[in-house]
């Protein structure tokens, strides 16, 4: 089967990030001093195990970041050399959930259901009645659910539970062999790993993985017969919602904020390094940017980018690409309207580095200025973007749950938890009552939300220890 | 003082100038009034007739910033720059750009009072619960009830406050049937339609305000008077009621002053979901109506608020704090 790679421009955003970040890992490894930080923030459970917590979901992400239309079969008549691709594009997370996205049923339909949630006229044995019908898939392979059904679900899960142990096994193993080299053999630092007897507490990000994967083992084995998370009005899987959800979330945590650091930090270092009227001037933009609320101010940029999008329509071929490069503009515009905070500390920083003696010899050797801001100043605020890019991770998170809400936020044909939040609020107060789709919602962001939370206050941490304050604190002895 | 409050006036009003700028760019000059003409009548055909008509009952039938036609000053003002600035600066916003065209000023004043009504018991009781939960954490530092208390604020800020509207009108509205689960009606009964709305926001904020005066009060906690104070035998309630929280006020009003817009402009999000006809509501209805005229005034209107509430701020600082000089 032949197709064609589908570049969206998030797809491009998101992968020269990672890019980016294998880039930066590579350079923390040159840096002894970087290195010696990031270890401090690693020595930290909370942070390795919020870390793992993130690195799933920036796999799932990762995931549904390739994209490609397959190629139709030939019709008659068509001309020979010529292919026509599907209208929609799929990812690998598509593929990967091929199963459950073609299992969609009429209507609404709990968890692990059999039968739809909403009753309707069908013919029975000849006769009409009126009942809940079974579900097209949900259970299909079920011949009696009143009797199979408890057997075959808690057969399932116990099956699915062996895999995740085993999986757990196997991550321990390749953690063991991975870290804590040359110190006696596999089997006794597989032992010092499990005994928390390490330099950095790899136990805890185990025992996250573990958990998760003791989770995600039942619903995979479950995944292919039952809806785990049931469907939602159009029948769709809420759990495949879900999960298409988490690349949305991600794009915009992390493009939005890497959007603000070109400005920010361009700005922030001329109005701190060259002082007077460019102070001036940077001052009186980001006052300007930060009098006005910033919702306004999104959804002021938004309504413009919609008009855009419906005056350029050959911008896009599908409607996937349209509604990604509007997601694209929000983060944009997120980016635009959100850079003062950042601006303001780098200017600050930048400010007292100034008055700084190596910063003197810089000038006294006659180094041109260009050349004294990329060597001298702007490695000495990174850290600053560092802590304030983590902490706006979550933040925006949360904050692109409202903006779909108020209606300037995601395109509402691609999955985000904004969008699932606004359906389920009108769900949680009809009747029959819905909850699964609310549920699955808060779960799923609580996790990514928290883990992002947990993980940006060990950065912070590391790279500014005035900022420990924040952090929960034991009895004095815990602390190295 | 009189020389600081007259700079600080001549300041916000650059400020205001450039807001309003940068308002008139976006929605003028990326969109030009003919976009928004067609969005606004609607329809795949709209023919230029109709969109002359729609732009000249809403005076944006000028040119944009610089009127070749006539002579003069009115080179500048016979402009739809001009004429917009001058008529939001002098606070008059006239009506709205939608078929329904409302009086858009009579709008915002009795909308106001809403928004008052909503938003002042919760900026309020949100200072004084978050400050009460903060400083219980400190008297109870380094042990497991500062750690839990801890963790449960990180929870709690990891929550959108959407799952708190969600949660608490399914709670206490459909279960338990206390309170109406949306809607607003005059004098004491606002009372009952607003006790949900303030009790979920507060609770939405409490996590992320409650761990940043933590912070707040640790920091202060090092210092010399406080050790001073302990050494006088002082109690340790009577450190941190009356010296550890007076110094800590500064830090405090400049976090908390940053809510103080949304005293008047009331919350969008807790507004709509409990319909409540205050100005937040009007934002988003605009908002989804696509009525550039509301939106560009509520923009106006918030950045006014926002100079006001960081010159009472920075007032404020001078009160609480007398070696702070305004200068």
């Amino acid at each position: 089967m032949s197709f064609k790679f589908v570049f969206l421009w998030t797809d491009l955003a998101l992968w020269a990030l990672f890019t980016a970040l294998a880039g930066y890992a590579w350079h923390v490894s040159r840096q002894p001093q970087l290195r010696a930080t990031w270890a401090q923030a690693l020595r930290d459970g909370a942070t390795l195990g919020a870390g793992a917590v993130l690195a799933v979901f920036m796999l799932i992400s990762a995931l549904d970041s390739v994209h490609f239309r397959g190629a139709l079969s030939a019709t008659q008549g068509q001309a020979a050399g010529v292919t026509f691709y599907e209208t929609r594009a799929t990812s690998l997370l598509d593929l990967l959930l091929a199963r459950p996205l073609q299992m969609r049923e009429t209507s609404y339909s709990a968890p692990l259901a059999t039968h739809a949630l909403i009753q309707e006229n069908f013919e029975r044995n000849g006769v009409m009645v009126r009942d809940v019908p079974r579900l097209v898939y949900g259970g299909a392979h079920l011949s009696e659910p009143g009797r199979d059904w408890a057997s075959d679900v808690l057969g399932r899960v116990a099956q699915g539970l062996i895999g995740g142990a085993l999986l757990t096994l196997a991550a321990s193993l390749a953690l063991t062999a991975g870290v804590a080299r040359g110190e006696g053999s596999l089997l006794a630092r597989w032992r010092a790993v499990l005994g928390g007897r390490t330099r950095h507490p790899w136990r805890v990000p185990l025992l996250t993985l573990a958990a998760m994967a003791l989770l995600a083992g039942p619903v995979v084995a479950l995944m292919g017969h039952y809806h785990v998370l049931g469907t939602d009005r159009t029948g769709n899987d809420v759990l495949v919602q879900a999960l298409k959800s988490v690349r949305t979330a991600f794009v915009i945590g992390t493009l939005s904020t890497l959007a603000t650091v070109p400005l920010a930090l361009g700005l922030g270092v001329l109005a701190g390094y060259f002082k007077g009227w460019v102070d001036e001037a940077v001052q009186y933009l980001y006052t300007v940017l930060t009098s006005v609320p910033n919702v306004l101010l999104i959804a002021a940029c938004v309504l413009m980018v919609q008009v855009f999008l419906d005056t350029h329509a050959d911008l896009f071929e599908t409607g996937l690409e349209r509604a990604d490069l509007k997601m694209f503009l929000l983060c944009v515009i997120l980016g635009l309207t959100g850079w003062a905070t950042l601006c303001r500390l780098v200017r600050a920083e930048t400010l007292k580095l100034r008055d700084l003696e190596f910063m003197q010899a810089a000038e006294a050797f006659g180094v041109p200025h260009l050349r004294t801001m990329l060597r001298h100043v702007v490695p000495n605020v990174m850290h600053l973007v560092l802590i304030t890019t983590v902490l706006n991770f979550s933040d925006l998170i949360l904050y692109e749950a409202v903006l779909t809400y108020v209606g300037v936020g995601v395109d509402p044909s691609l999955n985000s938890f904004g969008g699932m939040i606004n359906l389920a609020r009108s769900e949680m107060s009809g009747d029959p009552l819905v909850w699964w789709s609310f549920v699955a919602a808060f779960g799923f962001m609580l996790a990514l939300v928290l883990a992002a939370n947990l993980f940006a206050d060990g950065v912070r941490d590391a790279f500014d220890p005035r900022a420990r304050a924040f952090r929960p604190q034991r009895a004095a002895h815990k602390v190295p | 003082m009189t020389a600081y409050l007259l700079r600080r006036l001549w300041y916000a009003l650059w400020i205001l100038v450039g807001v309003n700028l940068l308002t008139f760019f976006l929605f003028f000059t990326v969109n030009t009034p003919d976009d928004m003409a067609r969005l606004n009548i609607g329809g795949k055909r709209v023919t230029q007739e109709q969109i002359d008509k729609w732009k000249a009952e809403r005076g944006y039938d000028r040119p944009l910033y610089w009127n070749a036609a006539e002579s003069g000053s009115a080179k500048f003002t016979r402009t739809v720059l001009w004429e917009r600035s001058v008529s939001l600066m002098a606070l008059q916003f006239g009506r709205s750009d939608s078929a329904r065209s409302v009086d858009i000023g009579y709008e915002v004043r009795t909308r106001m009072w809403v928004s008052l009504q909503l938003a002042l018991p919760l900026f309020v009781l949100q200072l004084i619960i978050s400050i009460g939960f903060s400083l219980l954490l400190v008297f109870f530092r380094h042990s497991r009830i500062d750690f839990w208390g801890v963790v449960l604020c990180v929870v709690m800020l990891s929550i959108s406050s959407l799952f708190y509207i969600i949660v608490g009108q399914f709670l206490f509205s459909r279960v338990l049937r206390l309170v109406p689960i949306s809607g607003y009606a005059g004098g004491l009964d606002a009372v009952r339609f607003l006790l949900l709305p303030v009790a979920l926001s507060l609770l939405s904020r409490l996590g992320s305000e409650s761990r940043l005066y933590r912070a707040m009060f640790l920091e202060e906690i090092g210092r010399d008077y406080v050790r001073t104070a302990r050494a006088k035998g002082l109690s340790e309630l009577r450190v941190l009621g009356r010296h550890v929280l007076r110094n800590a006020l500064i830090p405090i009003i400049t976090s908390a002053g940053s809510y103080l817009p949304y005293v008047f402009l009331g919350s969008l999000v807790f507004e709509s979901f409990f319909g409540i006809p205050g100005l937040g509501a009007f934002v988003i209805e605009a908002i989804s109506g696509q009525d550039f005229a509301i939106v560009r005034t509520m923009v106006f209107l918030s950045a006014l608020l926002y100079i006001a509430s960081n010159l009472l701020i920075d007032l404020m600082y001078s009160w609480v704090d007398p070696r702070v000089r305004l200068a």
